[in-house]
């Protein structure tokens, strides 16, 4: 059993989602998130002064899935959430001891 | 002082121009519950640029350019330049008192096209194109239809604003729009109002205001300010239960939908309210949320993002109010016959003051945009853009 976990745009997640449940996955969990990746933030030029906007807001979207899915659901997510510009995120998957339902088992 | 009839309705327009002027935040109240959380602060921001630009510019000439005295029927002299020789006389109010309260009408004016431009202008860019929209579009409108330009001359009538705000403001927007190009993302990205209470907050401030609109449109404590204040109120009240009514058929009535009607409905009955009486109001008013909703809904067909629909809410409605105000006028309201009282010559004039007010506030704002757009760039770039106006054109967030 692995969870997948994606850091994408924001307004990506509709595209993602929809996609997902096409695909078949409809459980998820997402949260509205902030940071900073290899871009290290957007810098705007205004005529000589530079503002950087170090945290750029972002959604991660968290799934917990069998071994067989995993393939099939990153695929999914970098098919949606590519923009191939600086900042369309990352995904990762790690390893779940156990799930447990909370109504049932 | 001595309180005579010229006081007494002073008192009355001087609280209607405050009531005006908490309109022209209360558009960027609205406007800023619309747009994504990242551009809040510079869609209120936009409205209040507009308060203060237009203050100064009616001040230094604008005044003067759209009610000074005539020339060839288009736009004022320069007479009254910094308010050289407007003084405290005057019937049934002073010169002084009508100026500021026709000054915070064009501030409105200016803030509502600000829709158009929407999660993308730069704010120098909008300070320029503000500062000369006011002077080139706004005035002339103005000059026509109550400074004793062509249109007046003609017999056209717009109680309150009817051509000069909604349908300058309305087309204005969609000719900009159409110039300034869509939004990034635009039809692809989630655009969804994020703050749904504060449009409706500013949309209650507007309602509230436009008492001081309409009925202080009458320049006097009279009937025919209050026959005003009593349309405007039902016609906002129609046009907000039919525009929930039509939209409730394709899903939910949301209140979006039902404050978009009443602001339709407010828009509508802006030219007409000085001359008809309730019973044409509720057809205005209906009929204002039903062509407006449909105006939205052929935008979105077309793909045009002119972002907060000033065009199909107040240019459309505000052409519709222009035309109602033909058919539905009866003399012993306001003195003139429509339609229905057996006059045919009033809507004929109508019809050619709004198309004129139409082709001139799209083709003009059009050119306009373009010029700026070539000289110094209407639009902030894309990243300025994906991280939000607050932070990269004022250095502000909200949170």
């Amino acid at each position: 059993m692995k969870k997948v976990e994606a850091i994408i745009r924001p307004e990506r997640l509709d595209k993602v989602s929809a996609a997902l449940l096409e695909g078949g996955y409809n459980a998820m969990t997402v949260t509205e998130v902030k940071g900073r990746g290899a871009q290290k933030g957007i810098a705007l030029q205004f005529r000589g002064k530079e503002i950087v906007v170090d945290m750029i807001p972002k959604v991660k979207i968290e799934i917990v899935i069998g071994d067989g899915s995993v393939d099939d659901i990153v695929g999914i997510i970098r098919a949606n959430a590519r923009t191939g510009r600086n900042g369309d995120g990352k995904i990762f998957v790690y390893d779940i001891e156990k799930c447990l339902g909370v109504r049932s088992d | 002082m001595e309180i005579n009839e010229i006081m007494i309705n002073s008192s009355f327009i001087l609280i209607c121009t405050a009531m005006v002027m908490l309109m022209t935040p209360a558009v960027g109240i609205f406007y800023g519950g619309l747009v994504r959380k990242k551009n809040l602060i510079s869609m209120l921001m936009l409205s209040f640029i507009s308060l203060a630009l237009v203050t100064v510019q009616w001040t230094f000439f604008g005044y003067s350019l759209a009610f000074g005295p005539d020339i060839a029927g288009f736009i004022g002299g320069l007479d009254y330049i910094f308010l050289n020789g407007v003084g405290m006389q005057g019937d049934p109010i002073p010169d002084m008192l009508f100026m500021v309260f026709q000054l915070v009408f064009a501030a409105v004016t200016l803030a509502i096209i600000t829709s158009a431009v929407a999660e993308r202008v730069r704010v120098s860019a909008f300070i320029l194109f503000g500062l000369l929209w006011t002077t080139l579009i706004y005035d002339p409108l103005a000059h026509w239809m109550w400074g004793g330009g062509w249109a007046s001359q003609l017999g056209a009538l717009d109680f309150a604003g009817g051509i000069v705000v909604h349908i300058g403001a309305g087309f204005g927007a969609l000719a900009l729009a159409l110039a300034v190009g869509s939004r990034f993302g635009y039809g692809d990205h989630n655009m969804e109002p994020h703050n749904i209470p504060l449009t409706l907050l500013g949309g209650a401030l507007l309602w509230f205001g436009w008492f001081g609109f309409n009925a202080g449109s009458a320049l006097a404590v009279n009937e025919v300010a209050i026959n005003a204040f009593i349309v405007t109120n039902i016609s906002a009240a129609c046009g907000a239960l039919s525009w929930m009514a039509a939209s409730w058929i394709n899903g939910k009535p949301s209140s979006m939908g039902m404050i978009s009607g009443a602001i339709a409905g407010l828009g509508a009955i802006t030219p007409a309210a000085g001359f008809v009486g309730p019973a044409a109001a509720i057809c205005i008013g209906t009929i204002a949320g039903l062509i407006c909703y449909g105006a939205m809904l052929l935008r979105l067909k077309k793909n045009w993002d002119e972002s907060l629909d000033a065009w199909a809410i107040h240019g459309v409605g505000g052409l519709w109010g222009t035309l109602a105000l033909g058919i539905f006028a009866v003399p012993v309201i306001g003195g003139v016959a429509g339609v229905l009282s057996g006059n045919f010559n009033l809507i004929l004039v109508q019809i050619i003051a709004a198309a004129a007010a139409v082709i001139y506030a799209f083709a003009g704002t059009y050119a306009l945009a373009k010029i700026i757009d070539k000289f110094i760039g209407l639009r902030v770039s894309e990243d300025e853009e994906y991280v939000g106006l607050d932070i990269s054109q004022h250095g502000e967030k909200i949170s």
